[in-house]
């Protein structure tokens, strides 16, 4: 055991907590934008998945991760608009319609990348970006400050939407429309276009967190998230709808996540034994959502479909 | 007029029926753009998914063995939904049924199949009703969206299916040759599903499944704990308010939920063809989604037991046909995933449209009963006469303009 706790071993880790909660952090972010509004989109995961095979098609193909980047977000905005409409314009039953939604994209990532890619062909993976001066800090540097730069765009794109949330008007709208959207509308606020906004905002931030995923990780194959996008939604319960607080759900799963790993790759866990510690961060999940449950509210109208004069 | 009102209470009627339909619908052409988009005949195509799922005598016994875990999965959804609990656990619970029912199968070795049957059966039942009433239990005492605690338990279930059958339930002979492929010994032969119709691989769970459709039909419709289940899904205050147990009701709801698919679980493993339990890694490598795929045919058998029957069928043929389709035009039969998701979406998009189709028809019966009353009433009744003038009720005088000119 002690042999575990080498600078080495402890600085993976930590840096590899961060890298992997990216895609959880940039989908969770987008999902607590719906929620805040009232709608649960549960599709999440379908939508990664879509927008990885995008992203890794693109990359494939044009051999540039910034396009692949790009490809996640217009898969993003498209899936998130036909969430859009279903759960807004066609009222469906949010938890239903999302497993749909997750099928669809379980299905038709898997079928586009068998059709058109067939064995799995490794891509350019995202470039590191070492931040000057701070990089050279011993230990802090090599966990912080040397990662691609998507990963300071997720940590970066926290205090942006705590910013819309909280202090621009259409955060107020958002949460308007998420607590009481018959008295938000009969101030004039459309609940329909804020809600169409916000989906798709996650649709799109589900479509670039698939697609980091994806050059991240430089594969492809089939359930390439293996129920990522569910944790995200877990963990905006998880952050009690903040986008702090989702962000230090998201840092906790990346951390147990890379400590399973170094951990098994270290061999300190016998190979048996690793499959019971792969089950901590599902079932730490779960222990926090009776936490926060216990204490927080969530948007009172989360789920509800709004018609006007009811 | 009152022709009129049937004409539009039977069309009405009609129109909600053909909205699922419609839905599938649909969903094929969607299919079938798809596979023109990946240069892929739908003809051929559709053909050759018709003939692998119900051409022949192999191809339906195929499809029946297919359903029969969709429609356990599909009752058990039923029962949970009709309480309204969003059970998407059944992968998780269908794993915990069949690891229950290996080892239920383990220690008991060489008991007879009188005994040994129902035992490991019970077993898997148990097995998915734990599984089930976490998450209920959650739901009900500590207010945890049952959706997310699902899902989550889903993870659990396949790391534990890993852990146990690479490590404590591993086959003796893999350890010895060294492959240490992931999966039981060959269970014992009193544990199998006896086959049935002097086929090699026809056993009896489908008709487990069914007898379980009409178990959760009576127990839904014919039972007190059936009545107190429907009512906490419509209306939880009222149920609160009469007296009914709510939050019981609800772990309740969820054991049975989970009992069904635990039971799928069971039925597969003791009705493979290697009488063994195996993992890939994956949920999916043991369940093969049926704990999703049941959603589906459970909302397109409208939330009900024995219309979950008939659509388990069709989606089991989908899902065989889904093979042919691969082997014929060479399109992944991951497709047929993508339009059971197509479906799922168009059933629960157009469910506002159907319930709205359905309130016009009961309106419409409504009317035509009332309009049937008045006229009898009429015939029967003479017209009241009309009040004395200057006895009209006060509320009246607040109509009257004169009234108001007066209070100026």
């Amino acid at each position: 055991m002690s042999t575990f706790f080498t600078e080495a071993v402890i600085i993976a880790t930590v840096a590899g907590a961060i890298r992997l909660s990216v895609p959880l952090l940039l989908a969770a972010l987008g999902e607590t934008f719906g929620q805040r509004s009232g709608v649960l989109n549960l599709g999440v995961d379908g939508i990664m998945l879509l927008g990885a095979f995008s992203g890794y098609y693109t990359v494939l193909k044009t051999g540039n991760v910034w396009y692949g980047l790009l490809a996640g977000v217009a898969l993003g905005i498209v899936m998130g608009l036909i969430s859009a409409v279903i759960a807004v314009s066609l009222q469906a039953e949010q938890g239903i319609a999302g497993i749909g939604v997750f099928l669809f994209g379980l299905g038709m990532s898997d079928l586009l990348f068998q059709r058109l890619v067939g064995t799995p062909v490794p891509i350019t993976k995202f470039p590191k970006l070492a931040i000057p001066l701070l990089s050279d800090i011993p230990w802090i540097g090599e966990m912080f400050f040397n990662h691609s730069a998507v990963v300071y765009m997720a940590f970066l794109a926290v205090p942006v939407a705590t910013f819309i949330i909280n202090r621009t008007t259409f955060g107020m709208n958002i949460r308007a429309v998420g607590q009481n959207p018959g008295a938000a509308d009969s101030l004039g606020v459309s609940v329909t276009a804020v809600r169409y906004a916000t989906v798709t905002i996650g649709g799109t931030m589900a479509g670039i967190a698939g697609a980091a995923l994806a050059i991240d990780l430089g594969i492809f194959q089939q359930n390439l998230t293996n129920a990522m996008g569910f944790v995200a939604i877990a963990l905006v319960y998880f952050g009690a709808w903040r986008p702090i607080g989702v962000m230090l759900g998201a840092l906790l799963f990346g951390f147990v996540n890379s400590l399973v790993l170094q951990l098994k790759t270290v061999g300190v866990i016998p190979q048996d034994w690793s499959d019971i510690a792969a089950m901590a961060p599902a079932i730490i999940t779960i222990l926090a959502l009776v936490f926060v449950a216990s204490r927080f509210r969530p948007p009172a109208a989360l789920t509800k479909p709004f018609t006007r004069g009811t | 007029m009152t022709s009129a009102g049937a004409n539009l209470r039977s069309r009405s009627k009609y129109l909600a029926y053909l909205v699922p339909l419609a839905a599938v619908f649909v969903a094929l052409l969607i299919a079938a753009i798809m596979l023109v988009v990946l240069d892929a005949s739908p003809v051929e195509g559709f053909q050759a998914m018709f003939e692998g799922a119900f051409g022949s005598g192999d191809a339906l016994i195929a499809t029946v063995l297919k359903a029969t875990p969709l429609l356990f999965v599909g009752v058990g959804i039923t029962i949970a939904f009709r309480a309204n609990v969003i059970n998407i656990g059944g992968e998780g619970q269908m794993v915990l049924g069949g690891l229950f029912a290996t080892m239920a199968a383990l220690l008991l070795g060489d008991l007879p199949a009188v005994i040994m049957l129902p035992a490991v059966i019970i077993a898997g039942m148990l097995g998915g009703a734990i599984w089930g009433a976490i998450p209920g239990f959650l739901k009900a005492y500590y207010r945890v969206s049952e959706i997310l605690s699902t899902i989550m338990l889903n993870i659990v279930a396949v790391q534990l299916m890993n852990y146990l059958l690479r490590g404590p339930l591993l086959d003796p002979a893999e350890i010895e040759r060294g492959t240490r492929i992931p999966q039981t010994e060959r269970l014992p032969e009193t544990a199998d599903l006896p086959l049935i119709l002097n086929s090699d691989r026809f056993h009896i769970g489908p008709l487990l499944a069914v007898l379980a459709a009409i178990a959760a039909y009576i127990l839904l419709w014919r039972t007190p704990l059936g009545y107190r289940l429907r009512a906490v899904g419509q209306n939880v205050d009222a149920s609160r308010y009469a007296g009914i147990p709510v939050k019981r009701t609800i772990v309740t709801a969820m054991m049975l939920s989970g009992a069904m698919c635990g039971l799928a679980g069971a039925v597969l493993v003791f009705g493979s063809e290697s009488h063994r339990m195996v993992t890939d890694g994956s949920t999916a490598g043991f369940t093969g989604s049926a704990g999703f795929n049941g959603i589906v045919a459970a909302l397109f058998g409208a939330l009900h037991p024995l219309w979950t029957i008939p659509a388990s069928f069709l989606f089991g043929g989908l899902l065989v046909g889904g093979n042919a389709l691969q082997r014929a035009v060479q399109v992944p039969s991951a497709l047929i995933l993508a339009i059971n998701g197509i479906v799922v979406v168009l059933v629960v998009s157009t469910d506002r449209y159907k319930k709205l189709l359905q309130n016009r028809a009961t309106e419409a019966e409504t009317a035509a009963a009332l309009a049937r009353q008045e006229e009898i009433e009429q015939a029967i009744i003479p017209d009241e006469p009309p009040p004395p003038p200057g006895t009209a009720a006060r509320p009246d005088d607040f109509g009257d303009p004169d009234y108001l000119q007066d209070e100026q």
